[in-house]
């Protein structure tokens, strides 16, 4: 396993890695070169070269020391952030503007009604609504951030665990305040006993903080299984080229990473669609649903 | 491949609170609002333009209602012009037969008073002629007021038969 801090100088990207493979003509074909793709690094790629982003120095807190500097994934992410932002406030100007709408405004209206009435208003119902907002976000960054790592040069920050667990740590964030602000604090904490007799207590309050957490672990762990799994597939299939060491038979890897590739657009929306879907659901299990329903 | 790096993480975190402030401050909730007013605007046009039609199959009703009652109305009058009109003709031609009769009447007594005047005068005349005539017949044996008595007596003997 590759550390993925590991300094710049040591870090080969994926196009320098194929030449030197190339170049080491006749070795031993090493798979981890090309993995090295996923992993986060300080080299940006662009068409004609690459460049690396200059390291800040750790931040000390308490006696933790955290590297904030901009990484390749952290690029990305604030360039999703920055394409979010500029696309909403322009679909929103638009829409305001002009009542009827049309192009992007269009398209950036579909997912915004397929949000608030399949998403939010199925699984939260009317109370949920005010939680609109940031399910749209979610949805829309995360499926931004997938689909930057099906460009060219791109890259999923998506396909890195450490993004996904800062994501699916704001989702747990939400989860309990939205329980919190529906029930109550008092009966959010009641919820922990699970309703059960004093005496089963220490065994169901430690369930239930776990249950708590595997929903969140749940979330950051697909989003980035997936995200980096058709990547994967890609590589192993390109390295099949390296291992046949002949350019006849590379029509054949190519064909199937193209159809791989298409794949990859599809499993974009739908990983961004399941994370929005079950933040939202497990949202809306701690609303209570209209009167006399179930309670929790 | 499994490592966290929390730098990332903390960037994620960050990057994803400010966004859904941002976007939900800037982009989301006035969208949000547009669609809802867009919405609301439509189901009330859509209410009104029911309503609107509703009132049209009213007033299509009430005016056939109302021509119903105009044809009713018409029918009406114009069976009692119908029988008026009868009435008004049986009567005129009533009364022209009456004035018919009348006029009739009154000629027929005319006529009959013109006859009792003729057969008068007549009657004088046949006297006065036949007096006239006995005198110069019988000379002047007779006194004419005697034999006047006489003459009005076979007159109206004759006048009796």
């Amino acid at each position: 396993m590759i550390d993925s801090l590991t300094p710049p100088d040591s870090l080969q990207t994926f196009l320098a890695d194929t030449s030197a493979v190339a170049a080491q003509h006749g070795e031993e074909f090493d798979f981890n070169h090309l993995l090295e793709h996923l992993y986060d690094s300080r080299t940006l790629e662009f068409p004609g070269g690459h460049w690396d982003i200059p390291a800040f120095p750790p931040v000390q807190i308490g006696g933790l020391s955290i590297d904030l500097s901009i990484t390749k994934h952290v690029f990305f992410l604030l360039l999703a952030a920055v394409l979010l932002t500029v696309g909403a406030v322009t679909a929103s100007r638009k829409i305001r503007k002009n009542p009827v709408p049309t192009g992007f405004a269009n398209l950036v209206e579909v997912f915004v009604v397929f949000i608030r009435d399949e998403i939010v208003l199925t699984t939260m119902g009317p109370a949920g609504l005010k939680y609109t907002p940031f399910i749209l976000t979610t949805f829309l960054y995360i499926l931004i951030m997938n689909l930057l790592g099906l460009v060219p040069f791109g890259a999923s920050a998506t396909g890195n665990i450490s993004v996904t667990a800062g994501l699916a740590l704001v989702a747990f964030i939400m989860i309990q305040v939205a329980a919190i602000r529906a029930q109550g604090l008092s009966h959010y904490l009641a919820h922990f006993t699970g309703g059960v007799a004093w005496w089963l207590w220490p065994i169901m309050i430690p369930i239930e903080i776990l249950g708590i957490f595997t929903k969140a672990f749940a979330l950051c762990m697909r989003l980035f299984a997936n995200m980096s799994g058709g990547h994967i597939v890609i590589l192993a299939l390109l390295g099949f080229i390296f291992l046949a060491k002949s350019i006849y038979f590379a029509p054949i890897p190519v064909v199937f990473v193209v159809a791989i590739n298409l794949l990859e657009v599809l499993v974009a929306f739908i990983q961004a669609y399941v994370f929005a879907m079950l933040t939202a659901l497990f949202m809306g299990l701690g609303i209570p649903q209209g009167e006399g329903e179930h309670g929790h | 491949m499994f490592d966290i790096n929390p730098g990332l993480s903390i960037w994620t975190t960050v990057v994803f609170v400010l966004l859904v402030l941002v976007l939900g401050k800037f982009a989301w909730k006035p969208l949000l609002k547009s669609l809802q007013d867009r919405e609301q605007k439509i189901r009330d046009s859509l209410d009104q333009a029911e309503r609107a039609r509703a009132e049209a199959a009213e007033l299509l009703k009430q005016n056939e209602r109302n021509m119903a009652k105009a044809e009713e109305e018409y029918q009406k009058i114009v069976r009692e012009a119908r029988a008026l009109g009868e009435k008004m003709r049986e009567e005129i031609v009533a009364k022209a037969h009456q004035q018919a009769q009348h006029e009739l009447q009154a000629a027929k007594e005319e006529i009959q008073r013109d006859i009792e005047a003729a057969k008068q005068q007549l009657r004088e005349e046949v006297a006065d002629l036949a007096v006239k005539a006995a005198g110069k017949i019988l000379d002047e044996t007779l006194d004419p007021a005697r034999h006047r008595r006489i003459i009005e007596k076979a007159v109206d003997q004759l006048k009796h038969n």
